[in-house]
């Protein structure tokens, strides 16, 4: 489904070489998890996927379903199935949450060309939503993030993901800011979602996050490559000791 | 100081071609008004007041041309029930308008209040505007007293039913018109006005208001869409005790507009908000410069101006809030704030205060910047396009000025002819 191929990536304005050559192929009903330490490309390749600008691609391909990514607009490979869930979600001072979630919801919907969702199918369906995560009609109202806090903002990157129902869900650090409850709640929101026909790719730096999300497959990320590919059994290894013996195997 | 040969030249060159309409009881403060003109001359380009704004097209003798508009869409506040008092190019028209008979307000036109004597608007025409030229002038405002055409005095003296609308139709491409209002607000009543259209290729409107202690007006206005129009529009407000004053004004398009507006707080606890937004693409130069006057304890003032301007579009925010001796626990604020969406585009903002008393809360914050790429990103992350986008943090902007309207259901109004204005330029 997702395939990346011989990625390079280097940053546009400091001419700094991020992703150097990154492969990576996660298949419908799968949970691919990247680890890796500060600063090995992690988000970058989550930006990349999600079409951010600042970023050149210079070498390699990324594709969904057999489309080339890296030719689309962000809106575009929204609309192909790509979802970001970021690690710092953005505060949209007043745009209301509920606006920004139906105008997501249409705009996808007539990207593809299906209709609309009347405002009465849409109010059911967010609030269906919102209550498994725990958002109250509160948090729909208020402005996008506006005063949220670190846990309100990931469930509600959660929520616009289960509204969205992308093919490909990217979690960049999502457990990054949470404690332990949220963190189950929104791992909870997660696995609702998981769907033969569905891939995931978990950003993470902590063990901890997989303890909720099972992944199928742990990849090892290291100076803009993937040095080391396993099953979940990676994620505990690098959990009891740390990044330094992979990289030094890896070397 | 003697006046500048060339500004006199051109101050006495427009009033030569003025005409002095038929006066009854406002002769004695036209006369007046004309001595002030005659004293501080008409605005010229070295005035400090006129620093960001060339009023020349203001003051020349001849109205420059301005062609006629056709928005195609219906009139603004066509969705709401109102009561319609009808200018064309600056004259009232009673086939457009209702009648204008309404519990809790009495409405006259200019022209019968000028025939009657003991109107009770003869105590207020001019007044507030003479009021208004300390200490800064503002000529073109005297002007307007001097030689209005026409014109309203409203006297709201229970709860209006339901809003008054002033609406200005431009039917002329050289019409060049001038509009006195005078609306005085008796204690504890309470009405809305609402004001729309372009009204003439050349506008100098004046408005006078007098809230009496806790009477409550909320006055709302759209400046119309013609592009080649200029307008120059005067408030001058004075609130007694726990009155309520709440004003925003729309304009989008418009070669050239400067909206003044002056407030007077003369009793305590009053409230007064003057907010505006406007939207501006290409030749289109916006003006909004206040004065606010806390002479009274625990009044509180709200000043909140956003501005989106597009292809060398150009605004001006001149905001000032003084607080005088003796003025405690008063509660100032002002925000100015301009969007440029593109590189061409200007803003210039002078916001002041000035204070004299040593208990009060006053604040005040400019900004301009460019839409948040942040936010722009993350909204085109989850499927919206890029234009749609770019509108949807447009209107966010705007969004804290038009929430200062009191009505919900105008506010979306409001914004929903910003955001066809909007998708119409992408």
């Amino acid at each position: 489904m997702l395939e990346i191929k011989n990625l390079h990536v280097k940053l546009e304005e400091e001419d700094k070489q991020i992703l150097k050559g990154v492969n990576l192929t996660v298949e419908p009903g799968r949970v691919h998890a990247i680890m890796g330490p500060n600063g090995s490309g992690k988000s970058t390749l989550s930006y990349v996927l999600a079409g951010r600008d600042g970023y050149e691609v210079t070498e390699g391909s990324a594709t969904l379903d057999g489309k080339d990514l890296l030719e689309m607009e962000p809106e575009e490979r929204a609309a192909a199935g790509i979802f970001l869930a970021f690690q710092y979600p953005v505060e949209i001072p007043g745009v209301g949450n509920m606006t920004f979630l139906r105008t997501a919801v249409n705009a996808q919907r007539k990207a593809r060309g299906q209709k609309e969702l009347s405002a009465a199918d849409f109010l059911k369906l967010v609030r269906e939503k919102a209550k498994t995560l725990k958002i109250d009609a509160d948090m729909l109202k208020r402005p996008v993030n506006v005063g949220f806090s670190g846990g309100e903002k990931k469930r509600n990157e959660i929520l616009q993901m289960a509204m969205l129902e992308p093919r490909m869900c990217i979690l960049d650090e999502t457990d990054s800011g949470l404690d332990v409850d949220a963190m189950k709640l929104v791992a909870e929101g997660v696995n609702a979602l998981r769907s033969p026909d569905r891939g995931f790719l978990v950003i993470t730096h902590y063990q901890r996050l997989l303890d909720h999300i099972q992944p199928d497959v742990v990849h090892i990320m290291a100076d803009g490559r993937i040095v080391k590919t396993g099953g979940p059994e990676l994620a505990l290894e690098v959990e009891h000791n740390g990044y330094a013996d992979i990289l030094a195997e890896v070397q | 100081m003697a006046l500048d040969e060339r500004k006199m030249t051109a101050t006495e060159a427009r009033l030569a071609a003025m005409q002095v309409p038929e006066v009854g009881c406002t002769k004695e403060a036209r006369e007046a008004a004309l001595e002030r003109v005659r004293r501080m001359g008409l605005p010229g380009r070295r005035d400090e007041y006129w620093k960001y704004t060339r009023p020349d097209s203001l003051v020349q003798v001849a109205a420059p041309r301005a062609a006629v508009f056709d928005a195609g869409e219906e009139p603004m506040f066509s969705a709401f029930d109102r009561l319609r008092v009808v200018f064309v190019d600056g004259v009232f028209s009673p086939e457009l308008s209702d009648d204008l008979s309404l519990e809790g307000v009495q409405i006259d036109r200019l022209e019968d209040i000028c025939c009657t004597n003991d109107h009770w608007a003869e105590d207020l025409y001019g007044v507030l505007e003479a009021r208004g030229q300390s200490p800064v002038e503002r000529p073109l405002a005297a002007l307007n007293t001097a030689y209005a055409g026409d014109g309203v005095a409203i006297r709201v003296t229970g709860r209006v039913s339901k809003p008054i609308n002033l609406t200005y139709v431009h039917k002329s491409e050289q019409s060049d018109v001038l509009l006195h209002h005078v609306i005085r607000v008796e204690p504890g009543a309470e009405a809305t006005i609402l004001e729309n259209g372009p009204a003439a290729a050349r506008f100098n409107k004046c408005m006078e208001i007098d809230i009496a202690d806790g009477g409550r007006l909320h006055l709302v206005r759209a400046q119309g869409r013609d592009h080649e129009r200029r307008a120059y529009t005067s408030l001058f407000a004075r609130l007694g005790a726990k009155a309520t004053f709440k004003s925003f004004t729309l304009t989008v398009n418009g070669v050239l507009t400067r909206n003044e507006a002056v407030v007077e707080f003369t009793g305590g606890d009053a409230v007064a908000h003057v907010a505006g937004a406007c939207a501006g693409d290409g030749n289109f130069h916006h003006d909004d410069t206040v004065f606010i006057t806390h002479d009274a304890v625990g009044c509180e003032s709200r000043q909140v101006f956003k501005k989106v301007l597009r292809n060398g579009a150009t605004g001006v925010f001149q905001g000032k809030i003084l607080v005088k001796e003796g003025a405690q626990k008063t509660d100032g604020y002002q925000i100015s704030q301009s969007l440029l969406l593109d590189e061409d585009s200007q803003f210039f903002a002078k916001p002041e205060l000035e204070i004299y008393a040593d208990d009060v809360a006053c604040s005040h914050g400019s900004t301009s910047g460019a839409i948040d790429e942040e936010a722009l990103f993350y909204l085109r992350s989850r499927g919206v396009p890029a234009a749609e986008a770019q509108d949807l943090l447009t209107l966010a902007f705007i969004a804290e000025a038009v929430d200062e309207i009191e009505d919900k259901a105008i506010a979306e109004d409001i914004l929903g002819r910003v955001q066809g204005w909007l998708a119409r330029r992408r």
